[in-house]
C-alpha cells in the first residue's frame, strides 16, 4: 500500500497539465469549470467541439484500450488525468454516458461489428449517448420495465414501444441504450434485452421535464414503434438484466474521480465565500466546512481503494461489487446534498438572490437544488441501503411479491 | 500509487486476526480489565517473543523488524477489533514514536533495543495542566509541568494526567516546559526511567476498563541533559506534535477496527433475535441502520489506510537521507481527519450496537458496553472530532487560502 506516484507518473502529470494549459484557451476558455452537475445544459455545442478537439490529441476515452480508439492508460495515469483535467477547469463531458457507460458495455459484451460501428464515434467525440433505463413505473424497481420490443421478421428490425423517463441529455444524443422487454408475458428481470437505438427517427419523441430548478436536463422519451436494426442488441435476447447490472458497475470507475474534482471546485468556491463574508469565523460553520472537506477527501480515498482493487478501474463484469463500491453512491450523494445546504448557509441572506429574473439561478443555487436529485437517481439512498444490507452484509432480502 | 494491501500485509492481518481471536476473547478481555495492571503479563511476553509486534516498526539497527506504518496500522485495527488489553498502544504508538521522532542516536540505542526485545514498555505523558480547558486541547497549552535548567541537567516538577499505562510502563517520556515559557516555546521531552527515585505513578480507575490510565507525579527530580530528547535550545513542540499525530493515526486504526467488530457482532445478533415471527435483521428499519454503519466503517478504514501511508512516508523521511515524496507533508491533515472521522464512526456504531441489541445491550453480560466505553475513551484521548475538525478548519480557512487537492 503506497499513495505516492512514481517519477514516470509525475512526468505524465506534467504532460497532461501542459496540454490542458495550452489548449483550454481561446474559444474554449469560456468552458472552464462549466458543464458539471447542475450546469449540464450550458454550452452543449461548444463542449462537443471541445471534446472533438481533445479526441484529435488522444485525450478522450483515455482508459479505453488503444485498439478501440482509447489511450490505454494505466489506472494511475487515469487518476492523474482526471485530477489534472478538473484542476485545469476542464468542462463536464457531454459524452460521459458514451465514454463511461455505453462504450465499456460494448467493449465487454458487444460483437466485433458493434465495436467497429459504435466505439469510434464515442472515441472521436462525434456520437453522443443517453441512457434508457427508468420508466414511470420502473424507478427503484427497475425490473418492472414495461417498454416492449419485438422483432419484425419482415423488416429485420426491432420495434420498440413504451416510455422512458429521467433521460439526461436525450435531446443532445444520437443514440440511446434501452432496456426493453423482448419476451412477451415475462416478468421481473427475466425476458429483458439491451438494445441500441438511434434517436433521430419518427418513432421517438423527447419531451423535456421542467425540474424544480426551472431547467430541463432530464427528459421523457416516448417510443412509438421506434426501430433499430436486428444487429443492435448487446448480448442475446434475455441478457438485458445481466448487462444492465454490469453497466451500473462501470459507473463506479475512474470517472468518479473527475466528479470529485468538480466537487472540489465547489468546495473551493464555498471556502472563498466563507473567508470573504466572515462565515469562516463562525465556529459551527467551521465545523461543517471541515466536515465537508473530510468527506471529500474520504471519497477520494474510497475511490483509490476501489480502483486499486480491480484491474481495469471498474467492478467485476459479473455485476458483483466490492464493498467499497457498494457504499460509494450513498456516500457521495449524501455528502453532496449536505454541501448544497452548506453553500446556502455560508452565503446567508445572499443565498436567496437570483442571478437574474425570472428564475436564473446562480451556480451554487443550482448546485444546492440539484443535489436533491443526487440522493434519488441512479438508485436512491434507500435502495443503496438495501443493496449494502443485502449484498454486503448478507441480511435477509426484502420480500418480493409475485406480480 | 497502489492503494491496496500487498500479499505480505494481508498475511500480517491474517496472522494478527487468528492470534487475537484466540487470546483476546470476551472472557480474556474481562479478566484483564478487572486487574489494576490491565493486561496479562504472560500473554504480553508471548506476543513479544512469538509475534514480535512490539518491534514491528523499530528499525533493524535497533533490533526491530523495520516494517512500516501500514503494517502497524493493520495490527492496531485488529487489536481494536478485539479490544485487546495490553501496553502495546502506549509502548509503540507513544513511546517508540517519540523515540523515533525526537530521540538522538544515543537515546535510540539506549531504549529501542530493550523495547524490541520485550523487556521494556513505555508511554508518554502530555497533559500536566490543572486547568481543564487546556487539557481538552491536547496541544502545547496542556503542557504545564516545568523543567528548570540546573547545572548539567534539568529539575523536573509536575503531575501528568491521563497517561496510558503510566503505572506499569518502564520508560516514561514526559513533556515539560522551561520555566516562564508559553505556548509552543520552551517545550522539552524527557526520557525518564519509571523506577527513578522521586517518580510516583498511580493507577487512576477509568470508565473504559480495557485501557488503563495513570497519574505520574514528580517533585523536583534532577535529570541529566542526556535525558532530554533531541537537541537543547529549541522547542521540541514540533516533534511532540508529530508524535501525537502518529499516535492519532494508531488510535484511529483501533477505532476503525472496533467499529467494524461492533457492527459485525450487532448484525449477527439481529440475525438470531426473533420478534413478530421473523429475525429482526429482516426489518428494513434495522437493515438501513446496519448499512449506515457499514458506510462509516468503510470510510473509517479508507481514512486510516491513507493516513498510515502518509505516516509511513514521514517515518521514512526520519530514517533515510533519500528523497521522500512530499506526501509526508500531509500528516497533520491526514491524522486529524482520521482521528475525527474514526472517533465519530466508532461512537456511532457502538451506540447503535446497544440500541439494536435492545434490552440485553444494556447489560454487563453482553459486549456492546465494552465497545461503547472504548469508543468514548479513544474519542476523548488526543482530542475528539470537534477538536480535529477545528484543526482542519484552521488549515482551510485561516492560512494563505490555498486549498490543497
Amino acid at each position: 500500500m503506497k499513495i505516492s506516484f512514481s517519477p514516470e507518473d509525475e512526468q505524465f502529470r506534467a504532460e497532461v497539465a501542459t496540454w490542458l494549459k495550452e489548449n483550454l484557451t481561446g474559444e474554449f476558455e469560456q468552458l472552464r469549470f462549466r458543464g458539471g452537475p447542475g450546469d449540464e445544459h450550458m454550452f452543449p455545442e461548444e463542449r462537443k467541439k471541445w471534446e472533438q478537439h481533445m479526441a484529435k490529441a488522444g485525450w478522450l476515452c483515455v482508459g479505453w484500450p488503444e485498439e478501440y480508439g482509447g489511450r490505454g492508460l494505466s489506472i494511475n495515469q487515469q487518476v492523474i488525468f482526471n485530477e489534472e483535467y478538473a484542476r485545469a477547469g476542464g468542462p463536464g463531458h457531454m459524452g460521459h454516458i458514451g465514454e463511461g457507460l455505453a462504450g465499456p458495455t460494448i467493449i465487454a459484451f458487444g460483437t466485433e461489428e458493434q465495436k467497429q460501428r459504435f466505439l469510434p464515434g464515442i472515441a472521436n467525440g462525434t456520437e453522443y449517448w443517453c441512457q434508457g433505463y427508468s420508466e414511470p413505473s420502473a424507478g427503484s424497481d427497475l425490473a418492472n420495465v414495461k417498454t416492449k420490443a419485438a422483432m419484425n421478421e419482415s423488416t429485420g428490425q426491432w420495434e420498440i414501444s413504451g416510455q422512458k423517463v429521467w433521460t439526461s441529455l436525450a435531446h443532445e444524443s444520437d443514440w440511446c441504450f434501452v432496456i426493453a422487454r423482448t419476451e412477451p408475458g415475462s416478468k421481473g428481470h427475466k425476458g429483458l434485452s439491451f438494445l441500441l437505438v438511434p434517436m433521430d427517427q419518427p418513432g421517438i419523441e423527447v419531451r423535456p421535464i421542467e425540474q424544480l430548478t426551472g431547467t430541463s436536463e432530464f427528459n421523457e422519451v416516448f417510443f412509438d414503434n421506434a426501430v433499430t436494426d436486428a444487429s443492435n442488441i448487446v448480448g442475446k435476447p434475455g441478457d438485458g438484466w445481466k448487462i444492465a447490472l454490469a453497466l451500473l458497475g462501470f459507473e463506479r470507475g475512474v470517472s468518479t474521480l473527475g466528479q470529485q474534482m468538480q466537487f472540489l471546485n465547489e468546495m473551493d468556491e464555498i471556502i472563498r465565500i466563507a473567508k470573504k463574508n466572515g462565515a469562516a469565523e463562525d465556529p459551527a460553520i467551521r465545523q461543517r466546512i471541515a466536515d465537508a472537506w473530510m468527506g471529500l477527501r474520504i471519497m477520494r480515498y474510497n475511490a483509490l481503494r476501489m480502483l486499486s482493487g480491480s484491474q481495469d478501474g471498474s467492478s467485476p463484469a459479473d455485476g458483483s461489487l466490492q464493498k467499497e463500491a457498494m457504499i460509494y453512491k450513498l456516500h457521495w450523494a449524501t455528502w453532496h446534498a449536505n454541501l448544497g445546504k452548506l453553500a446556502m448557509d455560508v452565503l446567508g441572506p445572499e443565498s436567496e438572490l437570483l442571478e437574474e429574473g425570472p428564475y436564473e439561478l446562480t451556480r451554487l443555487q443550482s448546485m444546492y437544488l440539484f443535489t436533491r436529485s443526487d440522493t434519488i437517481y441512479g438508485g436512491s439512498n434507500e435502495i443503496q441501503r438495501n443493496i449494502i444490507a443485502e449484498r454486503a452484509l448478507e441480511m435477509p432480502k426484502e420480500p418480493r411479491q409475485a406480480k | 500509487m497502489e492503494f491496496a494491501f500487498t500479499d505480505e500485509q494481508e498475511m500480517i492481518r491474517e496472522s494478527a486476526d487468528s492470534f487475537l481471536q484466540d487470546v483476546s476473547t470476551s472472557e480474556a478481555v474481562r479478566a484483564a480489565m478487572a486487574t489494576d495492571q490491565g493486561f496479562d503479563s504472560e500473554l504480553w511476553q508471548r506476543l513479544c517473543q512469538e509475534m514480535y509486534w512490539q518491534a514491528l516498526h523499530i528499525p533493524e539497527e535497533y533490533g526491530g523488524l523495520g516494517l512500516g506504518y501500514v503494517e502497524l496500522a493493520i495490527l492496531f485495527e485488529e487489536m481494536g477489533r478485539r479490544l485487546f488489553c495490553s501496553p502495546f498502544f502506549s509502548t509503540v504508538a507513544m513511546g517508540v514514536n517519540a523515540l523515533l521522532v525526537a530521540g538522538n542516536e544515543e537515546q535510540k540505542q539506549q531504549w529501542l533495543p530493550q523495547i524490541a526485545e520485550g523487556s521494556l514498555t513505555a508511554t508518554l505523558g502530555l497533559a500536566s495542566s490543572q486547568q481543564n480547558r487546556d487539557n481538552r486541547r491536547w496541544d502545547a497549552s496542556s503542557v504545564q509541568a516545568t523543567a528548570r535548567k540546573e547545572g548539567d541537567g534539568y529539575v523536573l516538577s509536575g503531575s501528568w494526567h491521563y497517561v496510558p499505562d503510566g503505572h506499569t510502563a518502564g520508560l516514561l517520556i514526559l513533556a515539560a516546559r522551561e520555566e516562564g515559557s508559553k505556548g509552543e516555546a520552551g517545550i522539552r521531552l524527557f526520557a525518564v526511567s519509571a523506577d527513578s527515585e522521586g517518580v510516583q505513578s498511580h493507577w487512576t480507575p477509568t470508565m473504559d476498563q480495557t485501557r488503563k490510565q495513570a497519574k505520574v507525579e514528580i517533585d523536583n527530580l534532577f535529570v541529566s541533559a542526556d535525558c532530554c530528547l533531541g537537541g537543547e535550545g529549541t522547542s521540541d513542540w514540533p516533534a511532540l506534535e508529530q508524535v501525537l499525530q502518529l499516535a492519532s493515526v494508531a488510535i484511529a486504526a483501533e477505532q476503525a477496527g472496533g467499529a467494524r467488530q461492533v457492527m459485525e457482532l450487532t448484525i449477527n445478533y439481529t440475525r438470531e433475535r426473533v420478534q413478530f415471527g421473523r429475525t429482526i435483521a429482516s426489518f428494513q428499519a434495522i437493515k438501513h441502520r446496519a448499512a449506515d454503519m457499514m458506510l462509516q466503517v468503510e470510510c473509517a478504514k479508507s481514512a486510516v489506510y491513507y493516513a498510515a501511508c502518509v505516516a509511513d512516508e514521514v517515518l521514512k523521511s526520519l530514517s533515510s537521507s533519500e528523497q521522500v515524496s512530499e506526501v509526508k507533508d500531509e500528516l497533520p491533515e491526514a491524522a486529524a481527519l482520521a482521528k475525527a472521522y474514526c472517533s465519530d464512526a466508532f461512537f456511532h456504531c457502538a451506540a447503535e450496537s446497544i440500541q439494536l441489541h435492545g434490552g440485553v445491550g444494556f447489560t454487563w453480560e453482553y459486549d456492546p458496553h465494552l465497545y461503547f466505553k472504548r469508543a468514548k475513551s479513544t474519542e476523548t484521548f488526543l482530542g475528539d472530532g470537534g477538536l480535529h475538525r477545528e484543526r482542519i478548519a484552521r488549515q482551510l480557512l485561516d492560512d494563505s487560502g490555498q486549498v490543497k487537492g
